[in-house]
């Protein structure tokens, strides 16, 4: 056993940070708050060019990794604020569905089952929309090659979040069942939701400690004071028990023998074992994501509150990615039957 | 990232778990909680056996007669054990997880000689003198002092939180030769059969016995008892600390795991499942605790691989104690009254409620944010070590 990130998998991460730096760094991203597309088809093919889609796929189409390594990659892309359908498209293109997914020339959106409003992400950019319920062996999944134009929907005029533009749709066309890929869709869906969300935690993290740090306030760094230091040691707290969480459960997702040795042991099924790694994973990376964002804000003070520090970009993704995959509510809920 | 055992792991688990599977059934009933010369007698005897078959000091490296494990090994010995409700290291967790491994580290060879086998074998019991009244989480303040006379120093002062100290046939203490802070300690044995020392058991909010103040007047202590250079007792000290290898809570986090199953079980047979905000507890008290157990194998990983736990330990026991006091929190919400008692009680369906445990685990989880390094303590090492931020005091 070597629970540690490889050095490949450090690698890869430092690859794609220095690739999101160089093509979508935040000032570029934040010319288009509030814009209708806010990521350009040139950006969308730089991530698919990296193999952030394709990550999973076998060669030669993919870079034939694991979601141990999909995990790595997408906690940077939540650092990094990356937005997009960054979860529906990788799906979309792990089960070969929409042509051109892998590589980045097309978007694809995920929406929960029966959420209400139905409020959908990206709408004009979308080349397909999937639709996920459930978890565990009545997860299903369902795909609308044909997704609704922006005319036939109210687009939203004050998004939370700046960076991710939404329509609300009355209704939507139950589009074909993709058979066979619920369960996984639902897995990997969850895990790289969750692993953006450890992103966030970190990055906020990261953020708050600077500048505790330079910000002098009675004449020492604010970073001084045991009230700013606990804060900034229960942000770390979170992050690295969230990350520990979700890199487990993708260990999980790519390892049948693991899961099986542990649902020996604890006489639950694989699906259930892989299912309750998920969604732990989740609940306690959305909660690190969110309170590491408040935080950040606190230990920024007034600044914090304003438009111009990227902290409340972070707090409204965060919040965002919660909705989506099941909410920390309803995971812990249904996680309690899987003890 | 590889959560698989190496097939010398799997085999190193799999005759552990056979060993324990016809061991465990042949040890005699457990003693009562607060007979401690009982429980000492209990512990040796498991240590014996222990030692017996090989598995002694399976923390400790071969050169000091231990196992000389890797850490991934100790952990999934940690976790065969408290699987297999195996007893824990008990009275003499001090000598086997502080004093033995300072002892290997920085005793001299008539030291080890001396001293080491007895702990592997069950025949010596340690207890610790290092906090006092008025050196708690600022232990380098302490004032129990030793003067020199001849071969021997002469120590007098107090210690608390002495584990054991009424069953114990030694002490490490820690004691003031010179300057104050941390450059005028030293770091002794003590016999506990040395004239001038008294005992005064203390007794905990649960009701329990094993912590006990020590009053010395006048102990004498040969010269030959003293670990290290004179003045030099803190590096002594923080040396052991590196022995951690990230499985020192790996007994605590399963227990707390099968606390946390059990009382999932009692709230279904006590018909409040249909409660979300209960279910949402307990559920995230699972991912809690999962996510904990995950942080432990990277923990161990990161010790199998560059010989010390990275950053773990403190950001484990600061979620651990809060999520195991949260869990206690619990168990007493849903017990409702009945965790008013002490003594088990059975629920109307006739069968146990297992309310001592909770109750017991409940007080136990009060602790874990104070011992062991409080968790402001804790906070302050994680802000300053780990993320940087500047020292002022």
């Amino acid at each position: 056993m070597d629970f540690r990130i490889s050095a490949d998998q450090r690698q890869l991460a430092d690859g794609i940070r220095a690739m999101v730096q160089g093509r979508l760094p935040l000032d570029r991203l934040r010319a288009h708050e509030g814009a209708a597309t806010v990521i350009g088809a040139d950006e969308w093919a730089a991530l698919g060019e990296t193999g952030v889609f394709s990550l999973t796929l076998p060669e030669p189409d993919g870079i034939g990794l694991g979601m141990a390594d999909a995990v790595v990659v997408f906690e940077e892309l939540g650092r990094a604020l990356v937005p997009g359908p960054l979860v529906g498209t990788f799906l979309a293109a792990s089960a070969g569905l929409v042509e051109g997914a892998a590589d980045g020339l097309v978007q694809v959106g995920v929406l929960s089952a029966g959420s209400d409003p139905i409020l959908v992400e990206h709408l004009p950019d979308l080349a397909g929309l999937l639709v996920v319920s459930g978890f565990a062996r009545g997860a299903t999944a369902r795909f609308l090659s044909t997704v609704p134009s922006a005319e036939s929907a109210t687009r939203i005029l004050a998004p939370l979040d700046p960076l991710t533009p939404l329509w609300h749709l009355a209704s939507l066309p139950a589009g074909e069942p993709v058979r066979d890929v619920g369960f996984r869709f639902v897995r990997d869906g969850s895990l790289l939701t969750a692993a953006l969300q450890v992103g966030h935690a970190a990055e906020t993290l990261d953020l708050a400690v600077a500048y505790a740090k330079e910000r002098h306030q009675f004449g020492k760094p604010i970073g001084s004071f045991q009230a700013v230091k606990h804060i900034c040691a229960d942000m770390l707290v979170r992050s690295e028990v969230a990350r520990s969480a979700v890199q487990a459960a993708a260990c999980l997702a790519d390892d049948p023998d693991v899961v099986a040795s542990e649902a020996q042991l604890s006489g639950h099924t694989a699906e259930q074992v892989i299912s309750r790694a998920v969604m732990g994973a989740k609940v306690l990376a959305d909660e690190a994501a969110l309170a590491n964002a408040r935080a950040a804000i606190q230990v920024h003070g007034g600044m914090g509150y304003t438009w111009e520090v990227p902290l409340h970009l972070h707090l409204k993704r965060s919040r965002l990615l919660a909705t989506t995959f099941g909410t920390p509510a309803q995971l812990s809920a249904a996680l309690s039957t899987l003890l | 990232m590889d959560l698989r055992y190496t097939p010398a792991e799997e085999q190193f688990r799999d005759e552990l778990r056979t060993w324990l599977g016809t061991t465990l059934p042949t040890l005699p009933a457990a003693p009562a909680a607060d007979n401690w010369p009982e429980r000492r007698r209990f512990d040796s005897n498991w240590q014996r056996l222990l030692f017996e078959a090989g598995y002694a000091g399976v923390d400790w490296p071969s050169e000091g007669g231990g196992r000389g494990s890797s850490p991934i090994e100790q952990l999934i010995f940690k976790e065969e054990c408290a699987r297999a409700d195996a007893p824990y290291v008990g009275v003499n967790f001090v000598g086997l997880l502080h004093a033995g491994p300072t002892i290997i580290a920085e005793g001299n060879p008539t030291q080890r000689e001396r001293y080491l086998a007895p702990i592997l074998r069950g025949e010596e019991v340690w207890c610790q003198g290092f906090s006092e009244p008025d050196a708690g989480s600022d232990l380098a303040s302490l004032r129990t002092k030793a003067v020199r006379d001849g071969d021997e120093y002469v120590v007098t002062g107090s210690k608390i939180w002495t584990s054991h100290a009424e069953v114990a046939d030694q002490c490490e203490i820690l004691v003031r030769t010179g300057a104050e802070g941390n450059k005028g300690i030293t770091w002794l044995i003590m016999p506990m059969d040395s004239p001038g020392i008294e005992i005064r058991p203390l007794r905990t909010i649960a009701g329990s016995t094993e912590f006990a103040e020590l009053f010395l007047n006048d102990v004498r202590i040969p010269v030959a008892n003293r670990v290290g250079e004179e003045n030099d007792g803190w590096r002594v000290t923080m040396v052991t600390l590196s022995f951690e290898r990230g499985t020192a809570f790996v007994g605590d986090l399963l227990e707390s795991m099968g606390l946390l199953h059990s009382l999932r079980q009692l709230a279904s047979r006590l018909d409040l499942m249909d409660d979300s905000g209960l279910e949402r507890r307990i559920g995230h008290l699972g991912a809690a605790f999962d996510a904990l157990w995950a942080l432990t194998k990277r923990n161990v990983s990161e010790a199998a691989q560059t010989g010390i736990p990275g950053i773990g330990g403190s950001v484990f026991k600061l979620s651990f104690s809060e999520h195991a006091q949260a869990l206690g929190d619990l168990a007493m919400e849903v017990l409702d009254r009945a965790a008013l008692s002490g003594d088990p009680l059975l629920g109307a369906d006739g069968v146990a409620l297992g309310n001592e445990e909770q109750l017991h685990n409940w007080f136990k989880s009060i602790n874990l944010t104070i011992a062991a390094g409080t968790s402001q303590v804790q906070r302050n090492i994680v802000a300053e070590r780990i993320l940087g931020l500047p020292r002022v005091r």
